[in-house]
């Protein structure tokens, strides 16, 4: 046995450590915003991306990750900074300096969500508590984001969701720590009802074929609402399963159902075979009620067209953004995104990117990176120059509201890329409603939760 | 009743991959003992010849027209394939148009090839292995064909139409005294119906009419003693796996058109044809094609709105989903060895 003689030395070592141990949580008090979950410590911040790596949307998944390591460029100062030279916050400049965030240079990390709820959160959990990621972004289904938001707000981080369009990531299922910058199925239907009423007129008859999960049940609900009101007449709804690959069995009925418009609430692959399926049943030829027969897809992507080819020629929908727009945001990111990888970005991309700055800009605006500063700099945030005109992050359900896409397959493209042709620009009034509007009702914001 | 005729089109159109794919696992199953999980991964291989073929035919020399823009502005890169420096516009036109009925000439031998690779160098090690082993590693070889896929051709599906001449549709209607328009179907199916009904029936014929055949099927009913007769049914067998990885390769070729392919393409058609096995009874070659083309129509019409509505009013929703797995587990309770299963075969 040892005994422990004290020595002065050794009196003085513990005095100065007990003293420094005391002091420990004023000093991290002191440094602006501690106590919350991932405080960066030293020179850099860590980001996380979690995208579909694998699965049926892997492809949309590269996009946005190639969207992500260009906003880290731009933020870190490389490149030509893309939309941050055309970013304007509140009316003035956006806070961002090309030094990283908060001087902090910005690194990240990436996670597989593989469209699969399950593997997302893992991901996302993986993340947030062995990498030490301060946010998380990303994803392409509504199922993943609604389940990483809640873990977001669960663990304490701010999740930036990527793109996601089911009028639930912002309605019911809608979080503090969580925001959307994509738009929903709500505005897509506010937006195309007018278009469609206007080339196809008000007595119609849709039958709707609908992916069975919560994109596709809100996306069909605001169409079918918004159409009705326009005096189109729901005939049916189908709901499809998510693995359906043959849409034939679906599509017959189609036929002689007294339908004269199909409406195909169908996103990624699931689109692409149901609108070949119905164009090869020779939907589009056809004449029901003295009437051409026409098909609506209501929520488009280019990386989609590319995979329905020649069918989706004449078919409109809407879409979040598409690379073709003039305004001088648009044509920044274009060329920096084109001049690093060859092709024009995708509105997954765009959405992804968007995002990043947003949040960087409100890590600048709060001078930190608790979650709670950065909500409340992204609360009743309006911007522009970022690609879709003037746009509020609404405070009470943290959905940015802007204009919306209709947009219709291009009959005559000129190149790879130029699938698809925006035909209106929708007000951003025509497509707004109450935080409170029924589609949306039922969940809380909460609190923000800056998890420590 | 022209609802129902579309319903049984579309069924015989299921039914033909259903069949060809089915075909060959029960002609693996009977030859060698091998439940081969990996027969949905050839499906996709051929899909993907298809594909590669285009993709072959499309390759393109490179000039740059200053008169026209690129999505960035700059001068605008023109591929002209090669194809059609070499043929002449037309004709280069042409063979892409019909790039997809040109891939099964591609396949066959590409298939055969896989075939024999794939049972030389893997499978023939697990003949005398439990099932569960057989099935794990022939799992395993389908994901890593389908990884290998997608990371070559990316996740998403891609297109691959038809020629110009069979993209239509065909009035089958007027032909049985409908209005016209009462029953429209794509041409393209009613193609791969009548391409499956030859392949199958070239299957038949090479096993029912030749030494081959009879070999083979001498081999399915008693290895052992085909053995003991001096023949080496082993090499036979080989050229067997090789013959049904074609014959799902072909089934995949025909089958671009109809449903863009994208890597997972085999797995959605995997389990399924592995119920039409069962259903059909295991290494019998008629029950799977009749098992094949039975559940084929039965989905389809369990698809039908007033199918679904009447049983959704006795409480079973989605029928469309669980008809063939019920008609499954009704036909393995009532006769277990499957609609056309003989006794002794297949069995200890």
């Amino acid at each position: 046995m040892t005994l422990i003689k004290p020595t002065r030395r050794g009196v003085i070592q513990a005095g100065a450590l007990a003293g420094a141990g005391i002091a420990m949580p004023t000093i991290l008090t002191a440094e602006s915003h501690a106590g919350y979950r991932n405080a960066p410590q030293g020179s850099t911040v860590t980001l996380g991306f979690n995208v579909p790596q694998s699965g049926p949307y892997a492809d949309e998944g590269a996009d946005e990750l190639r969207a992500y390591e260009l906003a880290v460029e731009h933020l870190n100062g490389g490149g030509d900074g893309g939309m941050m030279n055309t970013f304007t916050a509140n009316g003035s400049k956006n806070a961002l300096k090309g030094n990283g965030i908060l001087g902090k240079e910005v690194k990240f990390v990436t996670g597989d969500t593989q469209t699969k709820s399950d593997a997302a959160r893992a991901s996302a959990k993986s993340m947030i508590e062995k990498d030490g990621a301060v946010m998380i972004t990303g994803g392409s289904s509504s199922g993943v984001a609604i389940a990483v938001q809640g873990l977001c707000q669960e663990a304490g981080v701010i999740f930036m969701a990527g793109l996601t369009h089911s009028n639930d990531t912002t309605g019911k299922d809608k979080k503090a720590n969580g925001f959307r910058h994509f738009f929903n199925g709500y505005m897509s239907a506010a937006a195309l009802a007018p278009v469609l009423e206007k080339m196809y007129g008000k007595d119609r008859k849709a039958y709707h074929l609908t992916a069975d999960y919560t994109w596709g049940w809100t996306q069909q609900e605001s169409i079918a609402a918004a159409t009705e009101a326009k005096g189109w007449e729901t005939v049916k709804n189908v709901l499809t399963p998510l693995a359906t690959t043959d849409f034939s069995s679906y599509v017959a009925p189609v036929l002689n159902s007294g339908a004269d418009v199909l409406v195909l609430n169908h996103y990624g692959g699931n689109m692409v075979n149901s609108l070949t399926s119905a164009v090869q049943f020779g939907l589009r030829d056809k004449q029901v009620n003295g009437k051409n027969f026409e098909i609506v897809v209501p929520l488009y992507s280019r990386l989609m067209a590319r995979g329905a080819g020649e069918n989706v020629k004449g078919i409109f929908g809407s879409t979040n953004w598409h690379w073709s727009l003039q305004d001088e945001a648009s044509k920044a990111f274009v060329k920096s995104f084109g001049t690093k990888y060859g092709f024009p970005p995708s509105q997954a991309a765009h959405t992804c990117y968007v995002q990043t700055l947003l949040y960087a800009n409100a890590a600048e605006t709060a001078g930190t990176f608790n979650p709670c500063g950065i909500a409340e700099a992204l609360e009743g945030l309006q911007f522009d120059g970022m690609g879709n005109g003037a746009t509020e992050y609404r405070a009470e359900d943290h959905q940015c509201f802007k204009d919306v896409l209709v947009v219709k397959g291009k009959d005559n493209p000129t190149s790879e890329f130029d699938l698809l042709e925006v035909v209106e620009v929708t007000p951003r009034e025509q497509v707004e409603y109450a935080p409170d509007h029924p589609m949306f009702a039922g969940g809380d914001l909460g609190q923000c939760n800056p998890g420590a | 009743m022209d609802a129902i005729l579309l319903q049984i089109l579309n069924g015989l159109d299921k039914g033909s991959a259903y069949a060809l794919i089915a075909l060959g696992l029960t002609l693996i199953f009977g030859t060698l003992g091998v439940v081969n999980f990996a027969h949905g991964a050839l499906f996709m291989i051929g899909a993907f010849c298809a594909v590669t073929l285009q993709k072959i035919l499309t390759i393109s020399s490179v000039s740059i027209d200053p008169e026209k823009k690129d999505f960035l502005g700059n001068p605008m890169e023109v591929k002209t394939p090669y194809v059609e420096s070499l043929f002449g516009e037309a004709t280069g036109q042409l063979i892409i148009n019909w790039s997809v009925p040109l891939a099964i000439l591609f396949a066959i031998p590409v298939m055969l090839a896989v075939g024999y690779i794939m049972e030389r160098g893997l499978i023939k090690h697990f003949y005398k292995r439990p099932h569960a082993d057989q099935i794990l590693v022939t799992f395993g070889l389908a994901i890593v064909i389908q990884e290998i896929v997608k990371h070559y051709y990316g996740a998403n599906p891609i297109p691959t139409p038809a020629p110009d001449a069979l993209r239509g549709s065909f009035d089958f209607g007027v032909l049985l005294g409908f209005d016209p328009n009462a029953v429209i179907y794509p041409l393209w199916r009613l193609v791969y119906f009548a391409f499956s009904a030859l392949v199958i029936g070239a299957v038949f014929a090479f096993l029912q009419f030749t030494t081959f055949g009879m070999v083979v099927r001498a081999g399915m009913a008693d290895r052992e003693t085909v053995g003991l007769l001096g023949i080496n049914i082993d090499r036979r067998f080989t050229l067997t796996f090789g013959i049904a990885a074609a014959v799902a390769g072909l089934a995949g070729v025909m089958y671009t058109p109809i449903n863009s392919p994208n890597y997972h393409m085999g797995m959605d058609f995997l389990v399924l044809s592995f119920v039409v096995v069962v259903v059909g009874g295991m290494g019998s070659l008629p029950g799977a094609v009749l098992a094949g083309f039975l559940l084929g129509i039965l989905e389809s019409f369990a698809a039908m709105n007033e199918v679904k509505s009447f049983f959704e009013a006795i409480y079973l929703p989605s029928i469309d989903q669980i008809i063939i797995y019920l008609v499954a587990i009704i036909v393995l309770l009532t006769r277990p060895r499957g609609l056309m299963g003989r006794r002794g075969v297949m069995e200890e």
